[in-house]
């Protein structure tokens, strides 16, 4: 199975990677301090500062690693929120059926009527913006995408014969969630959190673009895009970089995310293949 | 008193075995088994494949199969030694003193050469008789055996009779050279119920007619209750018991040999009228939330332990409906189901772990009945854990033995169902029902999904474990074949009611009812025009409202 990864799968595989390692090791990794003012005001690239400087003399690669670190241990932990009460509440709805899987069903409508972004602003303008709080609004709302999807293909297996013969025996709910139904909808699952870890990504930067997410001095992605916003009209590629990064980000991930879905779909025995 | 003819001492037989990657194996096959055999005597050897009753049968003839050496102990035929005699002696007993009845007379058989010449092949090859003497002999031997034609049956090749009719041919072969002692070895195991009874009457009157020893070796003690004088019943190798036929049928003291006696009686038991129902239905009727007309009427039936109810009726005449209300996921509007004495709760959350596990369901789609996530292991393994508290060892040690009991090997037991054929999957959920070791097993269209040779498998497989185990089976079909199979009653439903109950006889015999007349219609037969003949009869005899749409 491992042995023949394709190619766009190992690209976005060693990417992801490279990026999760700078992100761990990025005390290390970084040439100078996070928040250390260390040359001129947009100092182009250099041997002493390989992408330059930001817009007030920090070393634009620390800064970047530093960025990532935030960036990406936040988008992990909304992500874990959203999955793990997103994936929990859609297969209890699934299994309990009735006016639990209603009333469940509709809050997450509602949710999801109103635009997330502008949700999460509300929110935010009026709580403490904290890494916690973040974490957790990002989440929550994330997870309404998650509960959908886990009801749904959830919905499909709880009425199976199997559910019912383990019903018959007379098993626990936790056993026909755990056991019966989550083996079979966690290939979907996985494929769908490798895309929401990309989108709480892009939440997450947008919230800090805006001045609602991760606070200065604090660097993350969006931040940064946002610190050196005003170079761009200089001619200054600053604002740009942080923006690849979290391209190449979400493309790999993506790459990752669309061959796990298609390995263990396609293996015999999977849901429909 | 002069030696018996055979005399088996502290027999020892090994074999060895080369599993692939590992180093050679020494086996025991037989270990320590002693016997006699009077003159004129019948020997029954019985036990489960494995046993060691063929291999002890051979042995009688001084003869290992490939691979298998008699180490130990002493063959004493007619007071000579066989287990280290020389070859030319072996030649000269084997077909003369002692002749084989293979399981199979079919295989046994060369296709090229006419009956007669196989049949006096050894007598003559040991200058025992004339040509003609052994002639005269076989046709005597066929007459006996109640062969057509015997005079003429000779001049056949294999290919131009019967199973039945080849088997008696074997004995013939077997007893032509006036032999001491003949070994059958499951001379009736390859034949249908009722050939089997016919050669079976002939080998016992062929038997006592010309005063022959016989080892019979069989699987079936039922069989070898009818022959023998004295049994032996055999486990891995070694006797667990050995006594007179009448002692052992009818005062087992082993616990091995008790379970084999009460497996057949249980077949016996189950013909008893009076006996109690496992499963009484009362008054039955049942809607779906939402419907305000019953799905099904007033149902009311009976299902004793041991039997097979079938419920036979066209989709949508309420058959599966019914299966829901037993099982507790559809609470009836009206009646009761008594389960083994006491009233079921109508609902799946009243009812106790206990009424769970001594209800069981096997589905139509064994494919969606199982998860495919699970192994076979963790399927089977479930009920056995739930009900039972098996762990690990233990669970696993039930689990071999039960895929054993559907005729599945070992080996199964880590795939995942999608690894399986069709019948295999249904056998798995046939393991997991019997795992709850239940008292009534809900059999819903098991075999309709199956092409019908694998249907036919998985039927002769329930019925097995119905006289082994003593099931009851609530068996629902559409498939009037499957039910003159399996079905002891039958219950045939039309729209929601019970139009026809009764014993398999009754129901299945004219004058029917127009409904039972359509179905029984309805299977197709073998010739020409059927088809247009059928629903012309239809139409004619039928209201139109038994016709289904489209006839």
């Amino acid at each position: 199975m491992i042995k023949r990864i394709p190619y766009p799968a190992l690209f976005g595989l060693i990417v992801t990677i490279s990026f999760f390692l700078a992100a761990v090791f990025a005390p290390w990794l970084a040439p100078y301090g996070m928040s250390q003012v260390v040359g001129d005001v947009w100092e182009p690239a250099s041997a002493a500062h390989w992408l330059g400087t930001d817009n007030i003399g920090r070393d634009l690669l620390s800064r970047l690693i530093y960025g990532g670190q935030t960036t990406i241990f936040v988008a992990i932990a909304a992500t874990m929120v959203a999955f793990v009460v997103g994936t929990a509440l859609g297969l209890f709805a699934a299994v309990i059926g009735g006016w639990v899987d209603q009333a469940l069903s509709r809050l997450v409508d509602l949710i999801m009527a109103i635009p997330s972004l502008i949700f999460a602003l509300v929110v935010l303008s009026v709580m403490p913006v904290t890494v916690p709080v973040l974490v957790i609004v990002v989440g929550l709302l994330e997870a309404t995408r998650m509960f959908r999807l886990s009801r749904a293909v959830a919905a499909d297996l709880a009425v199976m014969d199997f559910v019912e013969a383990a019903r018959l025996r007379g098993e626990g709910r936790s056993w026909v969630i755990f056991r019966e139904i989550l083996p079979n909808v966690i290939s979907p699952l996985i494929a769908e959190l490798g895309m929401r870890f990309i989108f709480v990504v892009l939440f997450v930067s947008t919230l800090s673009f805006l001045g609602l997410g991760i606070q200065p001095p604090h660097a993350d992605w969006g931040g940064i895009v946002k610190e050196n916003k005003d170079g761009i009209v200089y001619g200054i590629p600053a604002a740009l970089l942080p923006a690849v990064a979290i391209a190449a980000l979400a493309i790999s991930v993506n790459l990752v995310a669309d061959w796990i879905l298609e390995r263990t779909t396609s293996l015999k025995g999977g849901r429909n293949g | 008193m002069a030696e018996p003819l055979l005399v088996i001492e502290d027999l020892k037989i090994e074999a060895t075995s080369y599993p692939p990657g590992e180093k050679p194996q020494k086996i025991t096959i037989v270990n320590g088994v002693s016997l006699t055999l009077e003159k004129g005597k019948v020997l029954g050897l019985i036990g489960e494949s494995g046993a060691g009753k063929s291999t002890i049968g051979l042995s009688a003839m001084g003869y290992g199969r490939g691979g298998v050496r008699l180490t130990g102990g002493s063959i004493r035929l007619n007071g000579r030694e066989m287990r280290r005699a020389p070859g030319k002696v072996l030649r000269s007993t084997r077909g003369a003193e002692v002749t084989y009845v293979a399981q199979s007379a079919a295989a046994a058989f060369n296709p090229a050469r006419k009956l007669m010449d196989q049949v006096v092949e050894s007598t003559l090859k040991h200058k025992r008789m004339t040509r003609a003497e052994a002639k005269a002999r076989a046709i005597e031997l066929f007459t006996r055996l109640g062969l057509p034609d015997p005079e003429t049956f000779g001049d056949r090749f294999p290919h131009q009779v019967s199973g039945g009719q080849l088997q008696r041919a074997m004995t013939a072969m077997a007893l032509c050279p006036k032999p001491d002692l003949v070994v059958f070895d499951e001379p009736t195991t390859a034949l249908d119920v009722t050939t089997q009874l016919g050669v079976l009457a002939a080998i016992k009157k062929a038997i006592r007619d010309f005063d022959v020893a016989a080892l019979y070796i069989t699987h079936d003690l039922a069989v070898v209750a009818q022959i023998a004088d004295n049994i032996m019943v055999l486990r891995g190798g070694e006797t667990v018991e050995y006594g007179t036929c009448d002692q052992i049928i009818n005062n087992p003291q082993e616990e091995y040999t008790q379970d084999l006696v009460a497996a057949i009686n249980v077949e016996r038991r189950e013909r008893d009228p009076d006996e109690k129902p496992v499963l009484t239905l009362r008054g039955i009727s049942a809607r779906y939330r939402g419907l305000d007309f019953d799905v099904l009427k007033n149902i009311n039936m009976d299902v004793q332990p041991g039997t097979t109810l079938a419920i036979v009726g066209e989709s949508g005449s309420g058959k599966s409906t019914l299966a829901r209300v037993l099982t507790g996921l559809l609470p009836p509007h009206t009646g009761a189901v008594e389960f083994d004495g006491a009233v079921l709760s109508s609902a799946l959350k009243g009812r106790s772990k206990q009424e769970l596990q001594e209800l069981q369901m096997i589905y139509q789609m064994a494919d969606v009945a199982m998860n495919p996530r699970q192994t076979v292991g963790t399927i089977i393994g479930r009920p056995l854990e739930f009900y039972f508290g098996l762990k690990s060892k233990e669970k696993r040690e039930r689990v071999i033995k039960l895929l054993d009991r559907i005729e599945l090997g070992e080996e199964f037991i880590d795939r995942y169902p999608a690894e399986l054929s069709g019948g295999q999957k249904q056998r798995v959920c046939i393991a997991r029902a019997l795992a709850a070791e239940p008292k009534l097993i809900i059999c819903d269209e098991v075999t309709s999904a199956l092409d019908p040779l694998v249907a036919k498998g998985i039927l002769k497989l329930l019925r097995d474990l119905q006289l082994k185990e003593g099931v009851t089976y609530l068996f629902i079909t559409h498939d009037i074949a499957a039910v003159r199979e399996v079905a002891d009653t039958i219950a045939v439903m039309y729209r929601g009611e019970v139009v026809r109950y009764g014993g398999k006889q009754e129901v299945l015999s004219p004058p029917f009812d127009d409904y039972t007349e359509l179905l029984m219609r309805s299977v197709p037969e073998m010739r020409l025009g059927w088809l247009e003949d059928t629903l012309t009869l239809l139409e004619e005899h039928l209201p139109a409202s038994a016709v289904p749409e489209g006839a």
